[in-house]
């Protein structure tokens, strides 16, 4: 049982994550740099944060190309867990494989703080350990981390059980206050809080459990034992 | 064939909020008593050199590459290409 760890050219929370993974709980995890293909026996993806390319272009329109992508396209449509946290989540959005669009956020600032998010989806393999409506205390660390999508998008979000965490208050301008959303099937998952920066004790000065059970869900779905 | 600048401008669609925009003008244009300035988008410019037998085909061209590669994302940008001699 493994977990691949993409590393883009200039993404930063690639060791952070693959730490948590490994030493916190003790996941079998490969980095896998964005040039190279994935191996079929990878039981889940994660694209870390970051600032793929610097950002050129618009975050993750440029890594979205990169060719691992067809990979995890692959392994996304075979209902493999895939997950993309801040940079990760707009590589995924730009790659087509989760819809909507990552802005500018409204106050045009690098948000660097605290953040609540509100679990709306626990069906999926990074929450089916939470609570519905479970308050997760996490960091946010993003500069475009606007979520957007139009109405009819909004409502399609919402039909198919798409949005997975919303913040507790409005924050960036997100709409509908999304902060994390799903595709269709549930395997494919993105959020822009950092869940590898709060599930130990040791750096999470409010609550670890509940981003550790992000990491949990993840633990029970593809079936790794400690 | 011969050789065009082709200038590709990526905008917000209309309805979706430019808080870059709406600072320049509120905090610096009107606040220099430029009444008459109602609005102000801002924008991304790309400026492609290429080779084409003629005008129209440099602007299909680079239309072409803007929606394979999704130069812009479609959910909340448009583009307008404008095609020079150079």
């Amino acid at each position: 049982m493994k977990v691949g760890v993409v590393v883009f050219p200039g993404s930063n929370c690639d060791r952070d994550m693959y730490h948590v993974l490994t030493d916190v709980f003790k996941f079998n995890a490969e980095y896998f740099w964005h040039e190279k293909g994935l191996p079929k026996n990878i039981d889940a993806v994660i694209l870390p944060g970051g600032f793929s390319y610097g950002d050129r272009l618009r975050s993750g329109a440029i890594a979205a190309h990169s060719p691992i992508i067809s990979d995890v396209r692959k392994m996304a449509e075979k209902g493999i867990p895939i997950l993309g946290v801040c940079n990760g989540f707009q590589i995924l959005v730009e790659a087509g494989l989760l819809p909507g669009a990552l802005l500018k956020n409204t106050s045009l600032n690098f948000m660097c703080s605290w953040t609540n998010l509100i679990v709306e989806n626990n069906k999926t393999p990074f929450t089916n350990k939470l609570k519905l409506h479970q308050k997760i205390p996490i960091p946010i660390a993003n500069g475009e981390g606007r979520y957007y999508v139009d109405n009819d998008a909004l409502k399609k979000l919402k039909k198919h059980n798409q949005i997975v965490f919303r913040y507790s208050e409005v924050i960036n301008g997100s709409t509908d206050r999304i902060a994390g959303v799903c595709n269709e099937d549930g395997n494919v998952v993105g959020m822009m809080p950092h869940p590898e920066r709060a599930a130990e004790s040791a750096i999470n000065p409010i609550d670890n459990k509940p981003s550790s059970l992000i990491f949990e869900s993840l633990l029970d779905t593809i079936g790794v034992i400690h | 064939m011969a050789t065009f600048n082709v200038h590709v401008t990526i905008e917000n669609k209309p309805g979706i909020s430019d808080p870059e925009g709406e600072t320049i003008l509120n905090d610096l244009v009107l606040k220099g008593n430029h009444s008459a300035v109602s609005k102000i988008k801002t924008a991304k410019m790309l400026k492609f050199t290429i080779k084409e037998k003629d005008k129209k085909s440099a602007k299909t061209t680079v239309q072409e590459i803007c929606d394979e590669l999704r130069i812009y994302n479609p959910m909340v940008s448009k583009v307008t290409i404008d095609v020079f001699d150079v």
